[in-house]
């Protein structure tokens, strides 16, 4: 070996330069891996579900998963955002079922309040999340736990300590969370619309790229210039306003302000998040990714579902352990990425 | 000169009580509230009501004391109040064999589940937060697989008597997590793995480094954690006699976090304060129970609970900073 090294100095250039090309394209295919997995294995999860489960193919079916991932797809929506900045929002379950009862509650004084009411008291308490977090350097899981138990008090205080379930009156925001368009609920066009805003926002706006900057690296950005404080603040009141959103829209399915649902909502919102390969150290992460992430969690429950004699126990179990396996593959694919 | 004293006094003071705040602020806030207790609640003092705020905190100080070694390692563990749940149905599905068997079998699931939580961390070096988030999910779906989903009654005399028998006078049920509150302190204080566990949490890299074994103290504590959750999982049947897997442990990870925080161990690991994990414990508790005997609603509890999770980490955070 080093003997045709040293007769022959074309060759050890020419090898280095076709490892370093090897290297290269095995980093780009472990990447892709990385960032669509989630996409890859909902592919898969699809085709199965649909060759095992004749009902699966319907297209009834397809618009009910649509429909159930609305309220999810928002909250992981916003999680998203925060952890890119490398934080975590632990109050978006409290703010989901909040949200909800809010809405339901206004819903008496027309349309526009059941959809701008839960906005301003979410988008409220994720200004405090994001003022505590920016400003006295707490850490984000605290600061967000006890909004969790502040958010729940909140909305025991305003539903005589969650006996009282208020009706949505309205009957036009009633039509908006049964109703559908082209054969696909109203509230699946919405947070469509609203994801495809996230998306931009993230990829093609400063503050994006503000938000990837404050993740990647708080010290750095701040001496780059990036307005660390304003975008984590940003990203607290993203994800309360989204939390707060969802919950208005299933109170508009569901038809009443329901104080009982919502507990571990933000950690699936976070499984989602982490299985469509957005890393919890932040700097990293697509919402492509935790569209993949989300739907894969309706495929899976719908499946779970389907087989009938399952019940949601399994899908707990289910949900688990396909967490911990597509984190671990992750955490490996990130691995193997640095190495090369 | 006079006016000199005057001036730099209050600066003293106020460096004093920002030091002294973070150690011993808890210990401030429990006093001022059993004096409060003692003058304006009726009763307070009746052994019945004592014996009724110790037996119903007992489980949350045990959480909480797996709960802080693992903070101290600068790590997280949001699968106990599932670990509960499991311990609390395997109980009834082994009690055949006896009280001693069923328990084995509790702690051997639960230090299972720590065995999983520890790899994950330590080895294939996922964030804590992420590594016991699976089994969060999975554990309680597990129990109620288990179960059934059903609640089972626990008549066993002898497991009975754990929940609420007396000895000389205090429930077993408080002996039991004094006697793990002691030994817990013991390993932090005076023990290698305590302080082999306290240079991971202040720093995991130079640990390596220096030659610790950094991944067994790791897996070890959470083993630990997980173990302990499975005893308050236990006693938990025990004291309701029956086994609920989809109600025992519900939120106790946040009960026991904020017990840790409260406490005055910061969540940036390398410092374990073990009787300040039980202060925090009995000063929620001690809240929980003001704010009801005068009759104040659950919600504001939830509330006052919240801001003084806040206060807490915001007077810690001064301490660092300094």
């Amino acid at each position: 070996m080093t003997q045709g090294i040293m007769s022959d100095p074309e060759a050890p250039a020419a090898v280095v330069a076709a490892d370093v090309r090897r290297a290269e394209r095995t980093d780009r295919i472990v990447g892709r891996i990385q960032r669509q997995g989630a996409l890859a294995v909902l592919v898969a999860v699809v085709i199965i579900a649909a060759i095992a489960f004749p009902n699966f193919r319907s297209f009834d079916n397809t618009a009910t998963i649509l429909v159930a991932a609305a309220p999810p797809m928002l909250i992981a929506l916003g999680m998203t955002f925060v952890i890119i900045t490398g934080g975590i929002d632990l109050s978006v379950g409290s703010l989901y079922v909040l949200g909800g009862v809010v809405s339901a509650y206004a819903s008496q004084w027309g349309l526009l309040p059941a959809f701008l009411a839960p906005l301003a008291v979410c988008g409220v308490i994720g200004v405090a999340n994001g003022l505590l977090i920016a400003y006295t350097r707490m850490a984000p899981f605290i600061v967000t736990l006890a909004a969790l138990l502040g958010a729940r008090g909140l909305m025991r205080a305003i539903s005589d300590e969650g006996s009282t379930t208020y009706l949505v009156k309205n009957s036009t925001f009633r039509t908006f969370g049964s109703g559908s368009f082209l054969g696909i609920g109203y509230p699946v066009w919405l947070v469509a619309v609203i994801v495809l805003i996230g998306i931009v926002m993230l990829s093609r706006t400063r503050f994006g790229r503000a938000a990837y900057a404050v993740g990647g690296n708080q010290d750095a950005a701040s001496l780059m210039g990036v307005p660390v404080r304003r975008t984590q603040i940003w990203v607290y009141v993203i994800s309360g306003l989204l939390a707060g959103l969802a919950g208005g829209i299933n109170a508009a399915k569901l038809g009443s302000g329901v104080t009982v649902l919502g507990t571990g909502m933000e950690l699936d919102a976070i499984a989602a998040v982490v299985i469509g390969g957005t890393l919890l150290t932040g700097g990293a992460g697509t919402i492509a990714g935790t569209i993949a992430g989300v739907l894969l969690l309706g495929v899976i429950q719908n499946m779970i579902n389907q087989v009938g004699n399952l019940n949601s126990s399994y899908q707990q179990v289910i949900s688990g352990a396909f967490l911990a396996v597509v984190v671990v593959a992750q955490t490996y694919l990130a691995r193997m990425r640095r190495v090369t | 000169m006079s006016t000199e004293a005057v001036a730099t006094r209050p600066a003293i003071d106020m460096a004093r009580i920002r030091a002294w705040l973070p150690a011993y602020g808890v210990y401030a806030a429990i006093a001022l509230l059993v004096l409060y207790n003692i003058a304006f609640t009726p009763n307070f003092l009746a052994w019945s009501n004592v014996r009724i705020q110790l037996i119903q905190v007992a489980p949350i100080v045990i959480v909480a004391l797996g709960m802080a070694l693992v903070i101290g390692t600068e790590g997280i563990d949001l699968s106990v109040g599932s670990v509960m749940a499991l311990a609390a149905a395997l109980i009834p599905l082994y009690l055949g064999y006896g009280v001693v068997a069923a328990i084995a079998v509790s702690l051997i699931a639960g230090a299972a589940v720590g065995v999983v939580n520890g790899t994950l961390v330590a080895k294939v070096g996922l964030q804590p937060i992420v590594a016991t988030l699976a089994l969060f999910v999975g554990g309680r779906g597990l129990a109620l697989v288990i179960s059934g989903g059903q609640l089972k009654d626990v008549r066993n005399p002898d497991l009975l008597f754990l929940g609420s028998g007396d000895l000389v006078g205090l429930p077993v049920l408080v002996w039991t997590a004094a006697a793990l509150v002691l030994i817990i302190a013991f390993v932090v204080r005076r023990t290698v793995f305590g302080r082999r566990l306290l240079a991971i949490g202040g720093n995991r890299a130079s640990s390596e480094l220096a030659g610790l074994p950094v991944r067994r103290v790791l897996i070890t504590v959470y083993i630990v954690c997980s173990v302990l959750a499975s005893i308050a999982g236990i006693l938990a049947v025990a004291r309701i006699q029956s086994s609920d897997a989809s109600a025992v442990g519900l939120l106790i990870e946040l009960s026991a976090i904020t017990a840790v925080v409260v406490g005055g161990t910061p969540l940036t690991g390398g410092k374990v304060r073990v009787l300040g994990t039980v202060a925090g414990a009995l000063l929620m508790q001690l809240v929980i129970a003001t704010m009801i005997k005068h009759n104040l609603r659950p919600s504001t509890t939830e509330m006052v609970q919240a801001v003084i999770i806040l206060i807490a980490v915001y007077v810690a955070r001064e301490r660092k900073t300094r």
